[in-house]
């Protein structure tokens, strides 16, 4: 156990504005609590989420990175989340070759009244990637092509 | 044509005649069935409340050797093994761990399950109008109550006829020429396995059956289930010697009424082997008939 | 850009768990921001111009508040920042009180989370760009689709706050199922004597446009524009001229040809006729399916005994464009036909109880009509088959509702008070009768709705057996009932005259197609489907299309009748103001860039995206390109994270600016 570093993951969060986003707000509102490693980026639908916003996570120093949106069938927008679920199941065969352990991503689905299941899915992935240690594949490559940086 | 066939125990049993009256008719229509190699027991009523994989197997086993042998398709004529060989079928088909722990016990593979058919859904497939163009003798004065009991349009959802008020037996017996009675009691229970352990059940259960039918004007019952018929045609003696003012009613199988219509008489076809006797006068000139 | 920071406190309820002090100081550091302060309240009026003072001291053109959610306070600092000049936005929020300080609890820890969260949010509002909500014009019209009480209360509460209604009507008459009904529960009132003045007041309404037998073909526009298209179908009769006297119904020699609808097929009528005498409008139309002159030309006595010269043969289908800015859906239900065996696979239909086969047995609406004063045996109970008064009448509750192996798996909810209330009426009338009620439970939650369940039960009589009926048949012109009393555990069989199927409601046959048609969801039932269960029932996710009635669930009258009023009110909402606001978080297109591949068009949910052919001077085609209709998109982005080409961007979450968010993280 001594080679797995526990040193605080950063975690980027792509969440809709409807569903999980509100979902957190409740979680705040009933005053739960859940690992600080979280940073949220707000988007109105996950629809809007490009895969290339993941890689870019990775690339600017995420160890992991949480997609979370509304229910299927419960879109704000009839379907982005559909569209967003399609998109995903094809990213997720691309994650080895990209270089990514797919323990470092996760798709979930929180509701506006899920306050609970949200601070849940947000331990219970903190927990996964602490012990996948820091991610540092792209910031090597970086280090090695990018000159100046 | 050619079709897979899968007798099942009665047909060398209690219902020989059945299946020596199927194979005769066959014959006339142009279709040759081939019979499984080495097929074995259904499971009938037994198995699936003993063991829900016996079930299975048993009846695997019986599909897989159709499918070993070519057979795209095959029929039973027992509504017991039809219903037996279709809900296997079917149940493999939805669940492929199912399927592959079935596999191991029978030790054969399946792959392409064949066809399944009832008599009646064969006989569709084999189609009414070329029954009425090899029909020599037209039925004109049977009025045909068709019984379907429990397990020939069984289970619902999978099988092509609606479970309720079944209506396909009688599309082939109206092509001998017979007409059909519209009655209440063409899916009820005549009291099946019973008949050896729990006689007096049977006997309540067939007499509500049978005296629905008379009541209804009809003439012959006819039936596509060797349980049926033995508790219809030998339990109609029991029903007598309990009601002494029941009226007996000859039943015939799906096989023999077309039998007759394609021109057999009652030896041919083991009529004769009933307990009721068959005495319908299948043409005006009765002679011809009972020779 | 020059960016101010405003860090709030929130009382102590961000203050206690992150150091406001230490986040304004580090936001002070941020490239771009040139002044960063904390502050108690800041959404407090002192708060709010503490903001407006610094735009202008340190002139502002970019403002971060630190604070609680968007959702909560968003649209006050952006008011705040508009009244001191600034594009409003040009605010951000960053979430520091759900997000960080209720949720954590160590204090350096949560502040750090609070200084990245701000640093997002001023990368992101460095790429703001200046908007302005979008403004459309609102036809303050509405349009109802249905003409049952859903739709007539409807029409009423709009017409009747002084906005125009244009009821459209499939049937030749208004009235829906609610004028079939005999009496109501539970206070069991006459359903027409309640009914016809609403339908005559709609009648007579200055403010209503009443279009019947007309069916809606085409929508188009979006939220507070929209154009529909409505086929008037032919009547072959002419309104202006028909008095309604009734010659032609009464001189039509077809008159066994046709069963009447609105007798549920328990009497005929005549080709040319009214549904029913309080029909409205009182004017006829011809079936051409059994007129005469319409199979082979020869009879044109109804043209001959028409002293108004009104029946014109050569009436063709009209098609008329109105233009409307809400739209409220009312189409209502059928019930579940058990008398065939239905082709929809997923249902297995009624077997068991006969497929129509046997006359006496009937469903609830049959009931209604022999029930009713109006109906064919004038309110006394007869049975179909040969007029005799039924002795023994047997109800069997949730025929294909809450059925997931043979029907529907939903419960069809006004059922167990119907049939509460037909027994009743029946005991009331034949007092030496039997009535028997077959149930799975007994729902009757609703104002006096128990009460009344336990009135038939205990006052009247009525036998209630918990269980199912597993079949039905004839046996010497009485009904062979079987079924299971599963509180006592035993099998019954019940020799009933007469037997009533509570069967289903289900959607219109052609619900769907309608909802495709209007643009709005609907469920695998066909029922069409609300926004939100809870918060926003009556409103469709398509803006300015709302719901009313049995077209969205099962439902009883004061059910639907609120419904209706409820979204009346909502399209009134939408009238309030000439113009309607929309967030300006719209897609764009760079036409420069586009490639014309279409795969926005395909993933759109609102059919937001159009084509747009770019020609040059002489007109001639150059390329066709996406074109975004700022009415109707909604903002989700699914274009913009579809476009191969990046060509279309949903402004305010641009991709530079979600990079940018990314980017801040290190």
């Amino acid at each position: 156990m001594e080679n797995i570093k526990t040193q605080d993951p950063k975690i980027i969060a792509f969440v809709c504005n409807w569903c999980t986003y509100t979902g957190a707000d409740l979680a705040g509102t009933s005053r739960l609590k859940y690992q600080p490693n979280i940073r949220m980026i707000k988007l109105p639908c996950t629809g809007r989420i490009d895969p290339v916003f993941i890689i870019k996570a990775f690339e600017k120093g995420a160890d992991g990175v949480l997609v979370s949106g509304c229910h299927p069938g419960d879109c704000h927008y009839n379907a982005g989340n559909f569209h967003a679920r399609r998109r995903w199941m094809m990213f997720h065969k691309l994650l080895d070759y990209m270089g990514i352990d797919e323990n470092r991503l996760h798709f979930s689905w929180v509701s506006a009244s899920e306050g609970k299941k949200f601070v849940d899915v947000v331990n219970a992935f903190t927990n996964k990637v602490k012990t996948q240690g820091p991610f540092e594949k792209y910031a090597k490559i970086n280090k090695e092509f990018v000159i100046n940086e | 044509m050619q079709i897979g066939y899968y007798p099942g125990c009665s047909q060398e049993g209690t219902a020989k005649e059945y299946d020596k009256s199927l194979r005769e008719v066959l014959k006339v229509l142009d279709v040759d069935p081939t019979e499984i190699n080495d097929w074995s027991c259904c499971g009938a009523t037994s198995a699936h409340v003993t063991s829900h994989k016996l079930s299975l197997a048993l009846s695997a086993r019986n599909l897989a050797l159709a499918e070993k042998q070519g057979l795209k398709e095959i029929f039973a004529p027992c509504a017991a093994c039809y219903n037996r060989l279709l809900t296997s079928k079917n149940e493999l088909q939805e669940h492929p761990e199912q399927k592959y722990e079935i596999e191991t016990i029978i030790e054969e593979k399946i792959n392409n399950i064949p066809e399944i058919y009832n008599i009646v859904n064969f006989f569709q497939k084999i189609g009414k109008d070329k029954i009425a163009e090899k029909k020599k003798i037209d039925l004109k004065n049977f009025k045909a109550a068709c019984y379907y009991g429990c397990l020939l349009v069984r289970p619902s959802g999978i099988n092509s006829d609606d479970s309720e008020q079944p209506n396909s037996m009688e599309e082939i017996v109206k092509a001998t020429g017979a007409q059909t009675i519209d009655w209440n009691f063409k899916l009820e229970c005549c009291g099946a396995a019973h008949s050896i352990a729990r006689q007096d059940i049977v006997v309540d259960l067939s007499k509500k059956i049978l005296d629905d039918a008379i009541k209804h004007g009809a003439n012959v019952i006819v039936v596509a289930c060797p349980m049926c018929h033995s508790n219809l045609d030998m339990r109609q003696q029991n029903i007598k010697s309990k009601f002494s003012d029941f009226k007996e009613i000859p039943v015939l199988y799906l096989s023999e009424i077309l039998g007759l219509a394609l021109g057999f008489d009652k030896k041919q076809l083991g009529i004769d082997t009933h307990f009721i006797e068959f005495n319908l006068p299948v043409r005006n000139d009765v002679q011809e008939v009972s020779a | 850009m020059k960016i101010g920071v405003f860090i709030c406190h929130c009382g102590e309820n961000i203050g206690r768990t992150v150091d406001c002090a230490r986040v304004s100081k580090a936001a002070g550091f941020f490239p771009g921001v040139v002044h960063s302060v904390d502050y108690k309240y800041m959404c407090s009026d002192p708060g709010q111009n503490l903001i407006k003072q610094a735009i202008k001291d340190f002139k502002l053109d970019g403002v971060v508040v630190g604070s609680c959610s968007p959702h909560m306070h968003e649209k006050t600092f952006r008011k705040a920042v508009a009244d001191a000049g600034v594009n409003p936005f040009l605010c951000e929020i960053a979430n520091l009180r759900e997000h960080v300080s209720w949720v954590h609890e160590d204090i350096d820890v949560a502040t750090d989370k609070a200084i990245d969260l701000i640093r997002f949010a001023v990368e992101k509002v460095k790429r703001n760009t200046p908007l302005t909500t979008i403004k459309v014009p609102v036809t303050k019209r509405t349009l109802v689709i249905g003409g049952g009480i859903s739709g007539i209360q409807a029409a009423l509460d709009v017409a009747n706050a002084g906005y125009e209604v244009v009821l459209v009507e499939k049937e030749p008459s208004i009235g829906g199922h609610m004028s079939q009904l005999s009496e109501t529960f539970p206070t069991l009132d006459c359903s027409q004597c309640i009914l016809t003045p609403r339908m005559v007041e709609v009648y007579q309404h200055p403010k209503i446009k009443l279009l019947t037998y007309s069916e809606v073909e085409k929508v188009e526009g979006f939220i507070g524009n929209f154009k529909v298209t409505i086929r008037k179908k032919a009547r072959y009769v002419d309104d202006t001229k028909c008095t309604g006297c009734g010659d032609c119904m009464q001189k039509c020699p077809i008159k066994k040809k046709a069963l009447s609808e609105f007798d549920e097929q328990l009497t005929t009528r005549s080709a040319i006729y009214v549904p029913f005498p309080q029909a409205v409008p009182n004017i006829p139309v011809i079936d051409t399916s059994v007129c005469t002159y319409f199979k082979t030309g020869k009879c044109s006595m109804c043209k001959k005994v028409c002293g108004r010269d009104a029946i014109f043969f050569e009436q063709e289908d009209q098609m008329l464009t109105e233009e409307i800015g809400a739209i409220i859906m009312a189409t209502g239900y059928k019930l579940y036909t058990i008398d065939k065996k239905p082709e929809d696979s997923e249902i297995k239909g009624y077997g068991e109880y006969g497929y129509g086969k046997y006359k006496d047995v009937i469903d609830g609406l049959q009931f209604e009509r022999i029930a009713s004063a109006s109906g064919p045996t004038s309110g006394e109970f007869m049975r179909p088959s040969d007029g005799k008064t039924p002795k023994k009448i047997v109800f069997i509750q949730c025929v294909g509702s809450r059925d997931e192996s043979k029907g529907f798996s939903y419960c069809s909810k006004i059922c167990c008070m119907y049939t509460a209330k037909h027994a009743m009426l029946y005991k009331h009338k034949v007092h030496d009768g039997e009535a028997y009620v077959f149930y799975m439970d007994i729902r009757s939650g609703g104002k006096m709705y128990e009460e009344f369940v336990r009135r038939a039960i205990e006052e009247d009589g009525v036998k209630y057996i918990r269980g199912r009926v597993s079949r039905i048949y004839e046996e010497d012109g009485k009904y062979i009932v079987k079924g299971e009393d599963t509180l006592a555990g035993v099998p019954i069989t019940i020799d009933a005259d007469m037997v009533v199927l509570a069967t289903a409601m289900v959607a219109q046959p052609d619900a769907s197609k309608l909802a495709q048609t209007v643009g709005i969801p609907y469920d695998k039932y066909g029922y069409f489907v609300e926004v939100h269960p809870k918060l926003r029932p009556v409103e469709s996710s398509s803006g300015g299309i709302f719901l009313a009635g049995a077209c969205h669930s099962p439902r009883d009258i004061p059910d639907s009748v609120a419904m209706a009023s409820a979204a009346a009110a909502k399209a009134m909402v939408l009238f309030g103001s000439d113009m309607l606001e929309r967030e300006p978080t719209i897609a764009l297109v760079n036409e420069n860039l586009c490639a014309g591949c279409f795969y926005c068009k395909k993933v759109c949910a609102y059919n937001a995206i159009e084509i747009k052919q770019i020609k040059d001077k002489q007109g001639n085609l150059i390329k066709e390109v996406a074109f975004v209709n700022s009415g109707l998109c909604q903002g989700c982005g699914t274009c913009n994270a579809t476009c191969p080409s990046k060509s279309i961007e949903l402004i305010g979450y641009t991709d530079e600016q979600i990079y940018a968010e990314i980017s801040a993280l290190m």
